[in-house]
């Protein structure tokens, strides 16, 4: 009986060493050591043996279906590990294999550059107001101190808008956002702190750096004691944070009609650091934007007090921005649409 | 405006490397665009005298030149026509730069002998210098040349181009150009000593000057000499002449544009037998007149144009160009010299009108004073009489109706600091003044009475001064300060509000956004989508772009054609821009609109599959995803032929499969495929075009930002399905209308849609997953079921729906 139990024991070993996945291992435990399996079928026999027998049996039954059922219950762990790192590499993939495409928007350029020059002036409490790109000629240019036949006018090139003939005033696109200088005024009292931008228009040829329409952003601030200093602080803090605060910027005079003094901002060249190239036309420095103290005529036209208040305007162009940043030579591709070109940005 | 260091520093003391002064000119206003310098790359090569010539022994049409340099001599060989004795050449030494008169190149002069002769340099041609093209002879310099001195010391000279602001006619001319140098570098002025014998008659005798106009022409100087010798002018001029850019002609008309450089007063010369009965009649040109002007273009004038007429006809376009019957030229004796001043915007209007931009109408457009036709007109025929000979008349005779006091402004150190924001001391501000030709009376502590000189036009008020001071002392000066004071109160423009968030909502619904021109040409505004009254630009620079768009469409459909052509996955475009309709009477109606078109596969190819093309529905998802974030609950109804729209939008789109967009009754957009007849109009590949368009403000009257929190239902929610048989026709939105006006259903989902077999013709088999929830209770399936029966016997009686079995 004893001899049979080890048999019994080297049998279910072997067995068991056999398994090669839970599912045979259930067979197996049903087979050894189930309710109808070859050890109990032992233990049955137990009945008509000797007290002496049995006890000698039994312990060693016990002891068998014990060192059985520990080996069962390693063999689980193991062929469970392994049928857990088979399906791991089964399930293994190639991650150089793309992903699910995700639809990614974007904003054209100009429009980045409009909203990122607008948050910097908001955070300077400017407010951003638009105006009509349709105007007459009298906020485009009669109020902002440029009158008919003025030589000025040179300095714009305009469209003209076909008009009926019993129509007196005369009808454009606006050649810069300044006649939103006259519209605010019109209907605020000071303070005034706004940028605007938006689409202007110039009747000129168009090439590599010139434009039948571009966007601009006009900028006004009127109260009482604003000075030239105010205009050169504020616009350094604005170029500082466009261009980064390394910048050296430059403040020359220079004339529009609707200010006085006249101002011309440039920065250094970011390319050859005030050395002179390509970029900045070998002077060392690029234009940025015109601005000025806002002209006492241009004050009188909307009733506002020169003599109380004073405030400065600058006008400054948007595609210049990208084009510098970006070193992009020719303007016509950002209306171009070109999907190649705008997904760069 | 080229301004010649030579010629300026007759006026000046340069104190300053030209390169520093050319940055002090720039920063206080006068652009300085370059530097030009002529005689730069002169080395080695210096004035010499043809001394003898012979001919060469191995060559006829070779000379050997003997030149003589001062301290010595040297023999080339040339093969120049216009070797002569006696002629002064421009010689260069082996080793000088020259250019190749063939190749333009430049190159280095090396010892040669040609047909046996050895040479010891080269006598060379305006082209080898680099100074024109002409290359048929030596450059034969003037008999006054000094012999062995550098060409460049003689020749050489430094060319400053400046770009002049319009308010600034001052600045046209070298003695304006030396008062901007005196203030910057803190030098005096030298004016020219004017003087000339007056040895002719009484000017009065010989001509007369009436002006019928005085508005528009403020005052006519005329001088008169006879016996002048008509022939070029003297080599310093001619060289002046040509480093400013001007040809020179004779040394009559040379002499008037010498002034012109000079002063900044236009002059101009008549040939005096020419002008009828010596009489100048300046007068409105009657309607129809005709001259023909010196650049032999026959004009027709207008009663809006000035003209210099004799006792008949006119004889000049006043201020613009002279006529050609009156010229200067080689035969000439007797000259008749203007000097006047003429109303700007009259001048501009005239030019403007003939196309016809002359340095004198540049001059008198932009305002130059009055006061300045006299000494021009003296100092020119200083020039003549010195350098034409001949007699002046006695006198000038000087019509000046337009005469006005000297312009005073007061100035005080208190309006300074209010605009600049510094401290400027009174001391420092006369200085500056003064420097710039102002008179200055100080009338007080910090007051001080400011006369403006004659030529400078432009300062008329306390500001023009301020600026004065701020740009000579320059803008570095001024400190940089922050603003402070008040802020103004903060107004919001909800349409621009509304539009921004829509256009961060497009780009994260994968639409790549674009900007097209507001205008565009007539054909491409009738292809598609053309709405009413657009309008016209009156000088369009092209046919391209005549009109301004009334739909965001054409341009849309035309970069989207353009892009297709290279790109293989499907596009999503959108823009955000105006529409311009004309207004009744105001200025037109500019309306923001959202436009959007999406084209081609839905997914990219991958290895991952296919999905499918855009259609319609990819539309609607995205307008149903921006409504969802607004708050908006739109409906969509089929585009109906008696729609509002017009017949082009309605024509441009697929009439099955096409949708207005409608808020709470009104019309706020428009949704579907294009009809397929566009993709040939736009050249489209062949696939569906789906798009949409959203008027935003129209839309903003329906936008509800004010969320109210609902409680999520404690109690569990239950879902049934219906299988409906329906009409085809009944549109889906009817059902879940219906569906969801029961109180316990809180969603209705459209699963499926069947056609075909096993369904009667004309009817349609929809699955609707119904979900129903109570905020109070769990729901009982006898609730559900009993809310169920009432729902389909509704659609049963509403639309004739039957469950199908």
């Amino acid at each position: 009986m004893l001899e049979e139990l080890q048999e019994l024991k080297a049998d279910a070993t072997s067995a068991l060493e056999k398994t090669t996945n839970l599912r045979e291992l259930d067979e197996w435990r049903v087979q050894y050591l189930g309710r109808k399996g070859h050890l109990t079928s032992i233990l049955r026999r137990l009945g008509s043996m000797s007290f002496e027998e049995r006890r000698a049996v039994g312990a060693a039954a016990n002891e068998v279906k014990f060192e059985l059922e520990e080996a069962l219950r390693a063999r689980e762990g193991s062929l469970k590990e392994r049928e857990l790192a088979e399906s791991l590499e089964r399930t293994s993939i190639d991650v150089t294999l793309p992903g699910y495409p995700v639809a990614l928007g974007r904003l054209h350029p100009v429009t980045r550059a409009i909203k990122e020059i607008c948050e910097i002036f908001a955070s300077m409490g400017f407010q951003v107001v638009e105006g009509p790109e349709v105007e007459w000629d009298y906020y485009n240019f009669e109020a902002l101190n440029i009158p008919q036949d003025h030589p000025a006018r040179d300095m714009w090139d305009t469209f003209w808008i076909d008009t009926p003939e019993d129509e007196h005033q005369l009808m454009l696109l606006r050649t810069h956002t300044s006649p939103m200088q006259i519209r605010l005024m019109e209907q605020t009292r000071p303070p005034v702190r706004a940028v605007v931008p938006g689409k202007v228009y110039r009747y000129e040829a168009t090439d590599a750096t010139h434009e039948s329409m571009f966007h601009q952003i006009e900028g006004l601030a009127v109260d009482q004691g604003i000075t030239l200093g105010d205009l050169k602080g504020t616009l350094f803090e604005f170029a500082r944070r466009l261009f980064g605060s390394d910048r050296k910027v430059r403040f020359r005079c220079d004339y529009f009609p609707f200010v006085e003094p006249g101002v011309e901002m440039a920065i250094d060249c970011w390319i050859c650091r005030g050395a002179g190239c390509r970029l900045c036309g070998h002077s060392g420095w690029i234009e940025i934007l015109g601005a000025g103290m806002v002209h006492p005529e241009v004050l009188r036209r909307v009733n506002y007090d020169p003599d109380i208040y004073t405030g400065f305007a600058f006008g400054l162009g948007v595609e210049r921005i990208p084009m510098l940043r970006y070193g992009i030579d020719d303007i016509r591709l950002f209306f171009g649409n070109d999907l190649r070109f705008l997904r760069q940005f | 405006m080229k301004v010649s260091s030579n010629w300026l520093r007759e006026y000046i003391d340069i104190t300053l490397p030209l390169k520093d002064l050319a940055h002090r000119l720039t920063m206080s206003g006068t652009e300085v665009d370059s530097i030009e310098v002529i005689g730069e790359a002169w080395k080695g090569i210096s004035i010499g005298e043809i001394v003898a010539v012979e001919p060469h022994p191995n060559a006829d049409r070779l000379k050997l030149v003997t030149i003589d340099l001062g301290k010595e001599q040297a023999t080339v060989v040339c093969g120049a026509p216009n070797v002569r004795i006696g002629e002064k050449v421009p010689f260069a030494r082996v080793g000088s730069q020259l250019v190749d008169s063939r190749t333009g190149q430049t190159f280095e002069l090396r010892p040669a002998t040609i047909r046996d002769v050895a040479s010891d340099g080269m006598a060379c041609s305006e082209k080898e210098l680099g100074i024109s093209e002409s290359h048929e002879g030596l450059m034969i310099l003037p008999p006054a040349a000094p012999v062995g001195v550098p060409l460049a010391d003689y020749l050489g000279d430094a060319v400053l181009d400046l770009e002049v602001t319009p308010n600034r006619p001052d600045c046209l001319s070298h003695i304006g150009i030396a008062w901007e140098v005196a203030a910057l570098t803190k030098r005096h002025v030298r004016l020219p000593a004017v003087q000339y014998p007056e040895e002719g008659p009484d000017i009065n005798s010989l001509i007369s000057v009436e002006i019928e106009d005085p508005a528009l022409c403020r005052r006519y100087c005329a001088s008169f000499i006879e016996g002048i010798q008509v022939g070029p002018s003297p080599a310093w001029m001619q060289q002046r002449l040509a480093a400013c850019g001007m040809r020179p002609i004779n040394n009559i008309v040379d002499i008037t544009n010498y002034v012109m450089l000079e002063y900044g007063q236009p002059l101009h010369a008549f040939d005096f037998p020419q002008v009828g009965d010596g009489k100048i009649v300046v007068r409105r040109a009657a309607h129809g007149e005709k001259l023909t002007t010196l650049d032999g273009v026959d004009r027709t004038l207008a009663p809006d144009m000035l003209a210099i007429a004799d006792s008949r006809i006119p004889i000049a376009l006043a201020g613009v160009m002279g006529g050609a019957d009156t010229e200067i030229i080689d035969i000439s004796r007797t000259v008749l010299l203007e000097s006047a001043n003429f109303q700007p915007a009259s001048i501009r209007r005239t030019s403007t009108i003939l196309k016809l931009r002359s340095e004198a109408s540049v001059r008198f457009e932009r305002g130059i004073s009055p006061d300045l036709a006299l000494p021009a007109i003296r100092r020119a025929t200083q020039l003549i009489v010195e350098l034409a000979g001949g007699k002046a008349a006695r006198g000038i005779v000087d019509v000046y109706p337009g005469q006005s006091e000297p312009c005073t402004i007061l100035l005080t150190c208190s309006a300074v600091r209010g605009l600049l924001g510094i401290d400027m001391k009174m001391e420092q501000m006369v200085d500056i003044l003064t420097s710039l030709g102002f008179g200055c009376e100080v009338t007080g502590v910090a007051e001080v009475k400011v006369t403006v000189p004659y030529w400078r036009m432009d300062v008329r008020q306390r500001v023009d001064l301020i600026e004065e001071l701020a740009r000579t002392v320059g803008y570095d000066f001024i400190p940089t300060t922050m603003l402070s004071g008040r802020l103004p109160g903060q107004v919001l423009n909800p349409v621009v509000n509304l539009r921004e968030r829509l256009r961060d909502m497009m780009v994260g619904c994968g639409f790549q956004e674009i900007i097209s021109y507001s205008l565009i040409s007539k054909d491409r505004l009738n292809k598609a989508f053309n709405e009413r009254g657009a309008l016209r630009v009156a000088n369009p620079l092209s046919a391209e772009q005549e009109y301004l768009r009334t739909s965001l469409f054409p341009s849309l459909l035309y970069h989207l054609a353009s892009n297709q052509r290279h790109e293989e996955a499907g596009i999503r475009l959108f823009e955000l821009g105006r529409i311009y309709m004309e207004g009744d009477g105001d200025l037109p109606e500019e309306r923001e609109m959202l436009n959007a078109v999406l084209s081609g596969s839905r997914s990219p190819l991958s290895w991952l599959g296919e999905k499918g093309e855009f259609d319609f529905f990819d539309a609607k998802g995205v307008v149903d995803t921006l409504f969802e974030r607004l708050g908006v609950a739109a409906q969509f109804r089929p585009v109906a032929h008696e729609s509002l729209h017009p017949s082009s939008v309605r024509d441009s789109l697929h009439p099955g499969r096409s949708a207005e967009i409608v808020i709470e009754g009104t019309v706020v957009g428009i949704l579907g495929e294009t009809h397929p007849r566009l993709c040939e109009v736009f050249d489209l590949a062949r696939q569906t075009v789906a798009l949409f368009e959203i008027d935003i403000e129209k839309l903003l009257r329906h936008v509800r930002d004010g969320r109210t929190y609902r409680p999520v239902s404690r109690f569990p929610a239950s879902s049934r399905d219906l299988a409906l048989v329906l009409s085809r026709t009944v549109p889906v939105s009817q059902v879940k209308d219906i569906i969801m006006s029961f109180q316990l259903v809180t969603d209705t989902v459209v699963f499926d849609i069947y056609v075909g077999e096993q369904i009667a013709s004309g009817k349609k088999s929809l699955a609707i997953r119904v979900t129903y929830q109570s905020p109070t209770h769990t729901l009982t399936d006898a609730e559900v079921e009993e809310v169920e029966k009432a729902v389909l016997a509704r659609l049963s009686e509403e639309l004739g729906a039957t469950l199908r079995s």
